[in-house]
């Protein structure tokens, strides 16, 4: 089975963010980036896949600060090629990125036919989760989201894929390949790679690079303006004895008319 | 700045299990009688398949394979009893456990998601917590007294002082590095620390096997080291575990500096300390050995006289001390497999060392390694003991005993 997963770096919130003068992006000389999560459950269920079935696992990423190092660590856990999408903006929503990945995946040799694309269904600078949907809808491939299991019966022409509904209500949907699925979570956390293992990789294996097709029309959603949730009101701590605390709690809730 | 952890440089590790015979220190393990100590003092080796003495059993007999696709030496908190215990003097914890464990790490099929999350904050943030590294140098606004940055300065100082990672995030750790940054401003300790350029020494994820990780931070440190040549005379840290990294391993790198744990370092000062400890703390104390302190490295008495130099402190012992001293259960990955070792059923080695605690009699928990304070707090929490007994280390007792 040849799977084809979609990364993407996203700021790391560990780091305070700051926003830059323009007050519409993010200021970027301090930030750090990760891989988005969902996107790491993607890489997970693709290997899993391999593991079980056979198959290539090609992981493809719009270029970033610190992404090569992540790239590296993808092919240390089992991924067989990495490449990487050079000259893209730093900040892309998820209508551009599906334009772009749209673009470069059938563009850029030996990347399609895939018979499975796997990506994470949200990421923090995806607005509203369309980046993979609008990426099917592109290549005109079957899409299901919020998928947390895929099985194969061998390298056959469907899969089955689980998705999550609300209220704990799972279903299984048998899906016609090649096909685009959004993950939300891998049947397993995302796999731990020793260091020594990604140094190895590093000296044996290369990254690939695919330039981004010029002309790749913005989304359609524009951002005005970034700013910093400001905090209405503070938290009061009660601090004392448990007696004194439960007291104040008391009174508190007697004063709001609650007892 | 350097905040970013480089990947591609690799550091020296002249031994390992392929050579192991062509080294002194690979040849002694074939001098090993089977006698069983190891094991027998070990405090999980009641549950290890394979302890110490199993392992070189299987070495020589050329089916370590089987050890190396065990989850055995998730057991091993190296806790250095079996090295100390050892009748052919094999140096257990220090060479051949490590060598095993990279194997064993590298084989698990799942990395229990406590330690993994500690080593990829490690590798990414310099720190096991996943802490901001623009935010190790916090707690600094938190004292009373100016903590010098070496890199801010224009002079040389005689102490490096390493801080380390518990003693920079953790609430109770800062409490550890504001207490020293009092006692080493009472003594007039010419200091500076290395603020949020510095990074984990490493120590532990060699210790549970992740060799490559340690590696990477041990050139880390050293790069940082090698820039500041000439700005500082020697190292001090309290740091346990940073303090045996620096002893033992980052020689074969070059390193070459003076270092001491502030235990050892304050006992040196202690004829100086002594006039300074003017309040009386009236507390029956009891003292846990850190094992890297005092089984690896002997340092038994001194954090003992530094306990009993401060007035009103009555010293008791538990059961099992000094050499016999019960590990708290943080060494060699522990610190991150609390969860695993409560799904396995064990009984976790803090709260067994909290029950001795009491069973003395004490209302303070005396300790010198960074690790313990949270360790011991939560384990006298679970076990309802925290209103009867107080966790606190040597050097915030005697900043306390020290009038401000
Ligand atoms: S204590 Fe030493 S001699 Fe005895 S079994 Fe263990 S390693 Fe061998
Ligand atoms: S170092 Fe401690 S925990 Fe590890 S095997 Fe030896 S006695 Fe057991």
């Amino acid at each position: 089975m040849n799977i084809l997963v979609l990364l993407r770096m996203i700021p790391d919130v560990v780091e305070e963010l700051e926003i830059s003068n323009d007050g519409k992006t993010l200021d970027r000389e301090f930030l750090r980036l990760i891989p988005n999560e969902t996107d790491d459950h993607a890489l997970e269920e693709a290997l899993l896949l391999k593991e079980r079935h056979g198959g290539k696992v090609t992981v493809v990423a719009p270029d970033a600060p610190e992404l090569d190092d992540v790239l590296f660590a993808c092919l240390a856990k089992g991924a067989d090629r990495a490449v990487k999408i050079s000259g893209v903006e730093p900040v892309m929503g998820g209508r551009a990125a599906a334009r772009l990945m749209a673009q470069v995946l059938t563009t850029a040799p030996g990347l399609l036919p895939a018979d499975l694309i796997l990506t994470g269904v949200q990421s923090t600078e995806d607005l509203d989760g369309l980046m993979a949907p609008i990426l099917s809808h592109l290549l005109q491939l079957p899409y299901v989201d919020n998928v947390t299991q895929v099985t194969a019966d061998g390298p056959g022409k469907t899969v089955t894929a689980v998705k999550e509904f609300p209220s704990a209500v799972r279903a299984e949907f048998d899906v016609q390949l090649p096909a685009v699925l959004g993950i939300q979570a891998a049947e397993k956390p995302p796999r731990y790679v020793p260091v020594a293992k990604v140094r190895a990789v590093m000296k044996s294996q290369h990254l690939e690079s695919a330039a981004a097709p010029a002309g790749v029309e913005a989304g359609q959603l524009e951002i005005l303006q970034m700013a910093k949730p400001e905090p209405a009101e503070h938290a009061e701590m009660l601090a004392g004895d448990p007696a004194q605390v439960a007291g104040k709690i008391c009174e508190i809730l007697a004063a709001r008319g609650v007892l | 700045m350097g905040t970013e952890t480089t990947l591609v440089s690799e550091a020296p590790c002249e031994i390992t299990l392929e050579n192991f015979l062509e080294f002194p220190e690979g040849r002694k393990v074939l001098s090993c009688i089977q006698c069983g100590l190891c094991a027998g003092t070990c405090p999980y080796g009641d549950v290890m398949d394979y302890p110490p003495r199993r392992i070189i059993a299987m070495l020589r007999a050329g089916m370590l394979e089987k050890v190396f696709h065990s989850e055995s030496l998730l057991n091993c908190v190296a806790c250095y009893a079996c090295m100390a215990k050892c009748p052919r003097d094999i140096r257990l914890t220090e060479v051949l456990l490590p060598l095993v464990k990279e194997e064993i790490f590298v084989h698990l099929p799942e990395v229990p998601p406590e330690l993994q999350k500690a080593l990829q904050n490690t590798l990414r943030y310099g720190n096991p917590m996943g802490e901001s590294p623009r935010k190790r140098v916090a707690w600094t606004k938190t004292t009373d007294v100016p903590i010098p940055i070496l890199g801010e300065m224009s002079r040389p100082v005689d102490v490096l002082w390493f801080v380390e990672c518990y003693t920079s995030y953790h609430p109770r750790g800062q409490d550890n590095s504001r207490a020293l940054a009092k006692i080493f401003n009472g003594l007039g300790i010419d200091f500076a620390i290395l603020g949020n350029e510095e990074k984990c020494a490493g120590e532990c994820a060699r210790l549970v096997g992740e060799a490559g990780l340690f590696g990477t931070l041990q050139d880390y440190t050293m790069t940082l080291f090698r820039r500041y040549e000439g700005r500082f005379n020697r190292i001090v840290t309290s740091g346990a575990h940073a303090y045996d990294a620096f002893r033992y391993q980052y020689p074969a790198l070059g390193f070459d500096y003076q270092v001491d744990h502030t235990m050892p370092f304050l006992f040196q000062h202690l004829e100086q300390l002594k006039p300074m400890l003017s309040r009386k703390l009236n507390y029956r104390v009891t003292y846990h050995d850190a094992c890297c302190l005092g089984r690896h490295n002997g340092f038994y008495e001194e954090p003992r006289a530094l306990l009993t130099a401060i007035p009103g402190v009555k010293l008791v012992e538990m059961t099992h001390n000094r050499i016999n001293s019960i590990c708290c259960g943080g060494g060699g990955g522990g610190m991150w497999l609390d969860t695993y070792y409560k799904a396995k059923g064990y009984e976790r080695l803090s709260e067994r060392r909290v029950k001795e605690a009491v069973a003395t009699g004490a209302d303070v928990l005396a300790i010198s390694c960074p690790y313990e304070v949270s360790r011991f707090e939560d384990a006298a929490k679970v076990l309802g003991y925290d209103n009867k007994l107080v966790v606190r280390d040597i050097s915030e007792l005697l900043a306390e005993a020290m009038q401000s």
